[in-house]
């Protein structure tokens, strides 16, 4: 069974033309070091959302991140975006 | 349709929140600037509008989701199949239904049929965001209207 990172890390692969798989790290952030742009992030977030079962709350933490209340690494350096996807699944679990 | 308008929509048949579905329909005009240069001598309805019928049909449904309270934009399409020639005069039944409810996006599937047969279908994603002005509301409201839309409009503007 494959963990959080690596089915995020191939679905950014496989939405994501120019970014290897090789490239993606778990301190990779999605925006500052793979360049992932909004329009390529949403096709992302619907293919997690897709394989994990969520609603990733994209404009809530745009929201928080626009207002001062976190930052980007937060949730967009990879480790911490996993981390997010499994506290919303065990969310959903419990 | 008006074509030049951009109304690729002339009435909305039905929506259910339940099914999250919409069906309209729409007659392409029997005369058109459009088809003077699509083509001169061979007139046809442009496959990017029959997409953008497409997109106007699921369009209507995420607004009717979203109460009004939200504007969808189209952000791409996928799996885009145009099947065959549609000609000036013929009458097409538009059918959508929602994919996926994201977080400012939606997924939708639609298509669109002549005569009982399939003629164009795709997966088509819109960002959605708040509607950026109550006078841009208040015209879609209208629209919807005029469109028939069945169920409850609301009187934002």
């Amino acid at each position: 069974m494959s963990s959080t990172f690596d089915t995020v890390a191939n679905i950014i692969a496989e939405t994501c033309d120019d970014i290897s798989r090789d490239s993606i790290k778990p301190e990779s952030h999605a925006i500052n070091d793979l360049g992932i742009d909004s329009l390529d992030f949403l096709d992302i977030a619907f293919a997690i959302d897709k394989a994990f079962g969520i609603k990733l709350p994209i404009e809530r933490w745009t929201q928080e991140v626009n207002d001062g209340k976190a930052t980007t690494e937060q949730y967009f350096v990879l480790k911490n975006l996993c981390a997010r996807i499994d506290d919303l699944v065990a969310a959903r679990s419990a | 349709m008006r074509l030049e308008y951009f109304q690729l929509i002339d009435r909305i048949l039905a929506v259910s929140l339940e099914d999250r579905t919409i069906r309209t329909e729409a007659t392409v005009p029997t005369e058109s600037t459009i088809f003077q240069g699509h083509f001169p001598g061979m007139p046809l309805m442009p496959g990017v509008l029959l997409l953008e019928a497409m997109a106007q049909t699921a369009g209507w449904l995420v607004i009717a989701l979203m109460k009004f309270e939200r504007m969808p934009f189209f952000i791409g399409a996928n799996g885009v199949k145009l099947r065959r020639f549609v000609m000036p005069g013929e009458r097409l039944a538009g059918e959508a239904s929602l994919v996926h409810d994201g977080s400012g996006f939606a997924v939708t599937k639609a298509r669109l049929a002549g005569d009982g047969k399939p003629v164009c279908e795709a997966e088509i994603r819109f960002r959605t965001v708040p509607f950026p002005n109550e006078e841009f509301r208040a015209h879609v409201e209208a629209w919807a209207r005029q469109l028939a839309f069945p169920l409850e409009v609301p009187r934002h503007g």
